[in-house]
Formats: C-alpha cells, sequence, structure tokens
C-alpha cells in the first residue's frame, strides 16, 4: 500500500500546490500528455499522488480514499457534516485565501448589515409575494450564518457559477459567493455587507480521520510530515 | 436504542387506539408533500431539517417532517369544528449537527379543532397526553407564547417596530437584539448613521435587479421614521424581561404574571386566558400547583405554536428529546386557510422514545 495524496488537478491550485510541497524537498509532478491526469512523486517513498478536482477531495478524505489532501477550507465546511471528526487540518499553504461573503446592488443604500437585510427581505416579500433570493453554491454554510444572524423571508437558489450576474439577470436579488479582491463584485455593481465573513477560506492541507494506515503506510506518513514540517 | 421498527410501529398502533377509543378520527397524510407550502410557512432554515427533493413535474417536493400541515389542511376542506383526528406514521428529519439521532421515526398524533372555548380544547388535549403518559417517569413542562405577543402588543412603540418584534417571536436572539436596538441600549452602526445624516436618498451606484428604486427609498424613510421615534422605555423591555423570566409551578406563575399585568394592562387579557385554562386543567384533574410553567418555553423549536405550548420530558434521561410535544397553532390554520380560521390544539407522541423508557403502563 502506499499513502495517497490528493492535490487539484488543474490551474493556479495545482502549480502553487506543486511549489508548496517542492518548498519542501517533495517534487509533485504530471506525467504523460495534458490532458492525463497521473502524477509522479519524488523525494520520498510510499506516496502516491491523486489529481482530482478540488471539490471531490473533501468527499474522498472523509471517504478514506485518500489519505492526505489539498483543498479550500470552504469546500470542506460546505461538503463535510462534522467535518472536523472526519479530517484535520495540518497546514494553512498561504494562498488560494478567498471569503464567503454576502453581496446585494450597490444601489441599495438602506442595506449595509444583516440586520438591513432581514428588514429588507420582510418588505420585499411583502411588495413581490415571494421570499427575497440569494443565488449560491454554499448553500448549507450561508443557511447557518444567515440562521445565526436572524434573518428571515428569505430564500437560496442554487448557482453553481457566473453567480455574479444573477441580480442583472433577475433570478436573484442578492448573492452569497468566494471572492479574494472583490473585483467581480464590483464590476457587477455589488457591494459586500459590512459583516465578518461567512467563512475565511484558504488552501489547506488536511488528513483524513478514515484513512487506514498499514505498517509501512504509517512510517511514510510520518517521514512525509515531518519533510513538509507540519 | 435498540427499538426495531415493528416494535416502534406495534407501539405506534397502540396509541393510535387508544386516542381513537376517545373519538378522534383516523387521518392518513401522504409522505411526499409540497415542498412550498412548507418552505413558505417555515422559510429556508426548514431545508436543513427536512429531505426535500425535486420532481420533474411536481416541482420541489418534501418528505413529510410532520403531520400537521397536512391535517390542517385536510381539516379546512371537508371538516366541521369541533373534529378530533389522530393519525399515527414515520416523519422524516435531517440530523446534520446530530447524525447518532434518528432521522426516521414515528408520530402519533391527537388534535382538537374547536371553535369555542380555548381554554377547555386546550385542557382536553393537555390530559389526554398526560394520561396517555401517565406511569412514566416524564417531567411536563407548559408555556403560552399568547402572553409574549400579548405583552408585545401592549408595548408603546410605533408598528412597524411592533411588526419587527411579532415577526421575530420565534427568534429569541434576533428579538432581544431588537429590543436593545429600540431601546437604545445596542447603539446604531455606523453605516446606518451614515445614512440618516446623507440628504440624498438615491444611489449613484446604477440600478440593478428585481428591487426597485421605489422600494429602497420606501425603506430609507421607513429608516429616518424609526430614527425619530426616540427609544423605547427601558422600564417596557424590563417587563418583557421579567415576563420571560416568569419560570415557576403554575399557580405561582399566575400570580406573577398578575403582577406584571398592573404595569402593562395590555396583559390582562392573555393573563386571564392562562387562568383559565388552569381552571380547566384543575377540573379535569391536572394538579397545578405541581403542574410546570415557562413563559420561554417552545420558542425556539416550535415556531407554529401561537398560544398554549407543553412537553413531556423524561426526567432520568437528559439525552433524549422530549416525549411528547403540542400547542395550540390557530394563526398556522389562518395562514393555510387564507385568512379563515380554524382554531386548532394538538400533540405528538414518539412512540420510538417512550419504548427506551422504563414504563410500568
Amino acid at each position: 500500500m502506499t499513502i495517497k495524496l490528493g492535490v487539484p488537478s488543474k490551474g493556479r491550485l495545482m502549480e502553487k500546490t506543486f511549489d508548496w510541497f517542492g518548498a519542501r524537498g517533495i517534487g509533485l509532478a504530471r506525467t504523460g500528455n495534458e490532458r492525463e491526469y497521473a502524477g509522479a512523486v519524488e523525494g520520498i517513498e510510499g506516496v502516491d499522488l491523486v489529481l482530482l478536482s478540488a471539490g471531490e477531495i473533501p468527499r474522498e478524505l472523509a471517504a478514506g480514499r485518500i489519505h492526505l489532501g489539498v483543498t479550500g477550507t470552504d469546500l470542506i465546511r460546505e461538503k463535510l457534516v462534522q467535518w472536523d471528526q472526519k479530517v484535520e487540518p495540518l497546514a494553512e499553504l498561504g494562498f488560494g485565501q478567498a471569503d464567503l461573503i454576502i453581496a446585494v446592488p450597490a444601489c441599495w443604500i438602506d442595506v449595509n448589515t444583516l440586520d438591513d437585510l432581514d428588514g429588507a427581505a420582510a418588505a420585499f416579500r411583502a411588495a413581490h409575494g415571494f421570499r427575497m433570493r440569494i443565488a449560491t453554491k454554499y448553500h448549507r454554510l450561508v443557511r447557518e450564518f444567515l440562521r445565526q444572524g436572524g434573518v428571515a423571508d428569505y430564500q437560496l437558489v442554487d448557482s453553481q457559477g457566473a453567480t455574479e450576474g444573477t441580480v442583472k439577470n433577475l433570478t436573484a436579488e442578492a448573492v452569497a459567493d468566494i471572492t479574494s479582491t472583490g473585483e467581480t463584485l464590483r464590476a457587477n455593481h455589488l457591494k459586500v455587507l459590512e459583516e465578518e465573513p461567512v467563512l475565511r477560506s484558504q488552501a489547506t492541507l488536511f488528513r483524513s480521520r478514515n484513512a487506514p494506515l498499514a505498517g509501512a503506510d504509517r512510517e511514510a506518513l510520518r517521514t512525509l510530515t515531518k519533510m513538509l514540517r507540519v | 436504542m435498540g427499538v426495531t421498527t415493528a416494535a416502534e410501529r406495534a407501539e405506534a398502533v397502540r396509541l393510535r387506539q387508544r386516542f381513537l377509543d376517545l373519538g378522534a378520527q383516523n387521518v392518513d397524510c401522504a409522505i411526499l408533500q409540497p415542498a412550498e407550502t412548507l418552505l413558505d410557512l417555515y422559510g429556508e432554515d426548514i431545508r436543513a431539517r427536512t429531505y426535500v427533493t425535486q420532481d420533474p413535474s411536481r416541482g420541489e417536493v418534501m418528505l413529510r417532517p410532520d403531520f400537521t400541515v397536512p391535517v390542517v389542511q385536510m381539516h379546512m376542506e371537508t371538516g366541521a369544528a369541533p373534529s378530533r383526528y389522530t393519525y399515527c406514521g414515520e416523519v422524516f428529519r435531517r440530523q446534520e449537527d446530530h447524525p447518532e439521532r434518528p432521522a426516521e421515526y414515528f408520530q402519533v398524533g391527537y388534535e382538537l379543532f374547536a371553535d369555542d372555548d380555548p381554554a377547555q380544547a386546550d385542557a382536553e388535549v393537555f390530559a389526554v397526553f398526560a394520561d396517555a403518559l401517565a406511569g412514566y417517569d416524564l417531567r411536563a413542562v407548559t408555556g403560552d407564547i399568547g402572553i409574549l405577543t400579548a405583552a408585545v402588543m401592549a408595548l408603546e412603540i410605533s408598528e412597524p417596530r411592533r411588526a419587527a418584534l411579532m415577526r421575530h417571536i420565534w427568534r429569541p436572539r434576533r428579538f432581544r437584539a431588537l429590543l436593545d436596538r429600540f431601546s437604545g441600549r445596542a447603539p446604531l452602526p455606523p453605516s446606518r448613521k451614515a445614512l440618516l445624516k446623507d440628504a440624498k436618498t438615491v444611489a449613484t451606484a446604477p440600478m440593478i435587479g428585481l428591487r426597485s428604486e421605489a422600494e429602497i427609498a420606501a425603506r430609507v424613510a421607513a429608516l429616518r421614521a424609526d430614527a425619530a421615534e426616540g427609544p423605547l422605555c427601558r422600564s417596557q423591555v424590563q417587563l418583557i424581561d421579567a415576563l420571560l423570566a416568569v419560570r415557576e409551578t403554575c399557580s405561582f406563575a399566575l400570580e406573577h404574571l398578575h403582577d406584571i399585568a398592573v404595569d402593562l394592562p395590555g396583559l390582562v387579557p392573555a393573563v386571564n386566558r392562562f387562568e383559565q385554562r388552569c381552571n380547566a386543567l384543575a377540573a379535569r384533574g391536572i394538579d397545578v400547583s405541581a403542574l410546570e410553567f415557562e413563559a420561554s418555553y417552545g420558542r425556539s423549536s416550535m415556531e407554529y405554536y401561537d398560544g398554549f405550548v407543553f412537553g413531556f420530558v423524561p426526567a432520568q434521561r437528559p439525552d433524549l428529546p422530549p416525549i411528547a410535544t403540542g400547542g395550540r397553532y390557530d394563526a398556522l390554520t389562518q395562514r393555510l386557510g387564507g385568512g379563515r380560521a380554524a382554531p386548532a390544539v394538538g400533540g405528538v407522541i414518539r412512540p420510538g422514545l417512550l419504548l427506551q423508557l422504563e414504563g410500568v403502563a
């Protein structure tokens, strides 16, 4: 058996992850042609690289099919119920920073806090006959955040991409999405509520609490975490 | 644990037979319910506690989280007061925060729709449950959401502020935050202060979305009016605090509430209703000098109850949820009936939990 390390399979997240491991003496690389999701590990024995979509890494960690995985805190929290019983965060990798925030049209001069959002939602429902729509793909996190904040008379509508455009397209009144610089929000005439974000996220190395460890694997994992200083 | 589904079903059927013998009519309800009705009643939060699924032709449907809504709908279509109903069957609850709790379990219910004498109806339902559960080591707790709503109705505040408090009766933290804001205990956030100071009411940003310029202007005007209103008197807040802190036996609670009503005369009718209920309970052999009353009972977890509420809690098993819960839900019938109300009070027992207790019944 080997230790399986799950890493996002493409883009900046993959490259930055490779750099982070490389700086600690572990060479990660994609092998084969551009389209083939296969990887190689250098500098340590008994570790396999598994290239996955960042969104699937939480599930694979929870199922114990990979021992370690790099993904965003946002995805772990959204996708895993009782996440802290299934995975342990080992290290924040210092990139992929993004906040999950709630944003409303910048023209809503009367809405700046959750308290305002709740007040506006009540008036909106009375005027339009349906609950104010908030577009997001982070249903659990946003619902819990709004419940804690005492916001009523809203509904979440699913948006898996281009969420910032939903307000202009009249499919939602507000959005809850990940942002790092806020540029896309501003370009779409949205503003962030003056509240703590729903969640601050960054790329994080997680250890599965459910992956089986045989004798040699245990040794390999110990060597790996020592090299990574986590 | 260790209770089989067969044993749970048998216990449910036994309890329903008790209710049938009392003259209740059996009701069967569909397991798949239209999600929209429930979402409109309870809001988005209910998604976290229920199973919602998509049907290509029916839209969103929900595995029934309880029987109350379908029973009310059935009664509003066909029933005449007074009517007594019973039912037994599985309900389905997502347990995200407590995966160890069952997501599917039986409920047995008894519901009474009666137009006259709410005190008698409340007492009948409570007594039916107390009887069915006699012999188990349970602690009965009662409350009355109607006393809190009556207090809010009696406060000396503007109608928009009253409406905001009424809207959040079932969200204690938000209710408290509103009281703090209205009484000046919590400061206005800087963004609100800035908005109130700024003379212009139109945004410089382009108008996007469904919410119109007029709607935004209307809320700005409402916020200005709110700021001009001045703080809610501290003594009024203290009366609400005193009321919410009432937690004693019914007899003492009644005295205490009569005292509070001296300073908040609007509370008198609600306290009188409580007294009539106590008398009706006593007439049915319930010892009200020993029965617990908590003014805030049922506020966070029983959102559709708006009057009398009760629960039967296992005295020696704090790990278990209440064995039986119930209450009055007149406002729910009004919303489902499109304005037409059908005053109703009822409750449910969880037979699966009952089987986990040592009973002599």
